[in-house]
């Protein structure tokens, strides 16, 4: 094992402090017992507790949820029908224009997307509510979906649905029974990249709730936005520990999905 | 013996299973198949051989429904299968890669195209069992593929390929994955199963040896066409073109011009240093009709001194291949011509009565060579 120098320690220490003693400091004030957002008095749970019996908190979380899980899903099977077709569907008129404009969602500025879908929403006459928020998030969050299923499918041997096609399998029954297990894990970590996607997000979702509808990030900005209050410490660190589980479970599901890769090529490799 | 010989393909009241009927497949510019007719009879073996993009991979994608012709028309027992899309077709196909499902076990592979027809588990499983016993595979029948070596897998991919008793299997490149020895016991192990099982198969292989040892007749092509179809024997024996002699086997190639000096018999001058050669031949020639005569090396003897035979040429002995079973020497005439003869080592550790530089005499009867138009 190479040991590293005192260089690479102070490099490694600067971003790690400039990352996490923000999120650090903020965990740490969450057990604070005072009221008074900067002064110490010792630990304590207790705005833990509070926050349980806030009833606007929990009504927002309860949205959030809710608005993660259906769009989320909703994205998925959307974003994977997207990527079959894109990647399996042939040459067809448009193919490279289409395959760039599911990307192009990724690099554009949230506040452009939010507008535009708040914009959408007016013209159609929908009530902004939880309903357009899903369909908002579903919006963004698709094409995330759609960049992690291709690039599975790209490396996904055609002749596999060739075969169950010749077997008497129909289209359908090809991608449910072949593509689809065997691309699963690709479709998991879309699914919770999508679900913390939509977990985080505040721009978007202020564009497109109405007055019945607070996630939880709104609610955090709007009290925020009236004092620092404990409480939100204590939201903001179950936060952070929601996204960090999702964010692991989803590097370990396309860990292991690149393991199965691995070894079915090295499998094929032992049979060549 | 009673026993008649198998060779529908030269029965005129005999109705091919599959025809080809002036096929040809584009791919934008790219012509892969051209203009090809072709007849394959039930419970054939035929091999379709070839080098890398002579359009056999094409012809097989086309029966299996992968690919449709873009002129022309194929027929399946007097069907045109134009359009009938893969999964409708009474064919199967055994894929170079296998291309088993890495999800499910081989019993579950194997159960696949029977689960797609039938609800009846009972006689799925009695059908499984079946077929894992015509390749024995009992024992690994609860492993996935990757838990099992290549040839295993291979048997894996026929035996799915045959559960559904398909009236055309069609195999691609079947043994291209094993190594010498399995791919020899293979070869047998699938002439055997195609006997027990009635089914035509259809291989592709770019491996002669392999077309010549499982089939029954062998169609050699050549960029999108069908140079010679013909069983094995007559292929290697007699071919029709330069490209199938070169193409099958070692052969030596004489080009020169044809006179004819008897019934059936020519002369080829080949040489202005030379004596003429003389070769029998059907075919017949004009005079001074530009020919090529080909001649197997295992049918050039070598000899110390002038042999009394129809041809003989003198040289001198350029290289030698030892190949264990046999020696193929390589006489080089004062022409600079080549010409290989192949003599079977009979003897353990004979002395070798030639060695480099040595002054032989190479000989063949007239009967020996194919003299051939182009």
């Amino acid at each position: 094992m190479n040991r590293l120098s005192s260089f690479n320690v102070v490099s490694l220490t600067l971003g790690f402090v400039f990352l996490y003693v923000p999120m650090l400091i903020l965990v740490i004030y969450s057990f604070n017992a005072s009221k008074l957002v900067t002064v110490w008095a010792g630990f304590s749970t207790r705005w833990y507790g509070e926050l349980l019996s806030n009833e606007a908190f929990l009504d927002a979380a309860w949205v959030t949820l809710r608005v993660a899980v259906i769009s989320s899903t909703i994205a998925t099977v959307l974003g994977t029908m997207a990527a079959y077709v894109l990647v399996r569907g042939g040459r067809f008129m448009g193919r490279t224009l289409f395959s760039g404009m599911i990307y192009a969602p990724l690099v554009m500025p949230e506040v452009i997307t939010g507008l535009s879908l708040l914009l959408l929403f007016i013209g159609l006459g929908l009530d902004r509510g939880v309903l357009t928020i899903v369909l908002a998030h579903t919006t963004f969050s698709m094409c995330f979906v759609s960049v992690v299923v291709s690039s599975r499918l790209v490396s996904f041997d055609r002749s596999l649905e060739e075969a169950a096609l010749d077997l008497g399998a129909s289209p359908w029954d090809a991608f449910r029974l072949v593509t689809l297990p065997i691309i699963a894990p690709a479709v998991i970590s879309g699914w919770l990249l999508a679900f913390t996607l939509s977990l985080d997000d505040l721009v978007i979702a202020s564009f497109t709730s109405g007055p019945s509808a607070t996630t939880l990030p709104m609610k955090i900005w709007s009290s925020v936005r009236l004092g620092v209050s404990p409480e939100i410490n204590a939201l903001s660190t179950i936060l952070i520990g929601l996204v960090t589980i999702g964010v692991i479970a989803a590097s370990l599901a396309s860990k292991h999905a690149a393991l199965r890769a691995k070894r079915d090529e090295q499998a094929a490799a032992r049979a060549a | 013996m009673a026993e008649t010989v198998f060779a529908p393909w030269d029965d005129p009241t005999e109705k091919p299973l599959i025809r080809f009927h002036n096929v040809t497949k584009r791919f934008g510019d790219f012509t892969a198949i051209d203009d090809l007719t072709l007849d394959i009879f039930e419970r054939e073996f035929f091999a379709l051989l070839g080098p890398s993009g002579c359009g056999k991979t094409t012809m097989m994608r086309m029966l299996a429904g992968f690919e449709n012709p873009t002129e022309g028309a194929i027929e399946l027992a007097g069907q045109d299968i134009a359009g009938v899309p893969a999964n409708k077709r009474a064919v199967n196909m055994m894929f170079q890669s296998y291309a088993l499902f890495p999800h499910l076990t081989v019993w579950d592979n194997i159960a696949f195209g029977l689960r797609r027809e039938s609800k009846d588990k009972a006689a799925i499983a009695a059908r499984v069992e079946e077929m894992l016993k015509l390749t024995r595979l009992e024992k690994f029948a609860r492993r996935k593929p990757h838990q099992i070596s290549g040839g295993q897998r291979q048997r894996v991919a026929l035996a799915r390929s045959l559960a559904k008793a398909p009236k055309l299997l069609l195999l691609d490149e079947p043994l291209g994955a094993l190594d010498a020895k399995l791919r020899e016991a293979t070869q047998f192990e699938l002439m055997d199963i195609q006997e027990k099982t009635g089914t035509t198969f259809v291989i592709v292989t770019h491996d002669q040896e392999e077309a010549m040892t499982v089939a029954s007749r062998v169609a050699v092509m050549d960029e999108g066409r069908v140079m010679q179809v013909a069983t094995p024997e007559r292929i290697y024996e007699a071919p029709d073109s330069v490209y199938v002699a070169d193409f099958i086997g070692d052969v030596n190639l004489l080009h020169g011009t044809a006179a004819p000096s008897g019934e059936d018999t020519y002369v080829v001058t080949w040489s202005a240093n030379e004596a003429p050669v003389q070769a029998a031949s059907t075919r017949s020639f004009s005079t001074g009709q530009t020919c090529h005569l080909a001649i197997r090396p295992e049918k050039v003897a070598i000899h110390k001194d002038k042999p009394e035979a129809d041809n003989a040429v003198q040289g001198k002995v350029l290289d030698i291949a030892y190949l264990g079973n046999l020696s193929t020497y390589h006489v080089e005439l004062p022409t600079g011509d080549i010409i290989k003869a192949q003599v079977a080592n009979t003897r353990r550790i004979s002395r070798r009565d030639f060695t480099w530089e040595d002054p032989v005499w190479v000989s063949w009867s007239k009967t020996a060579g194919v003299l051939l138009a182009e």
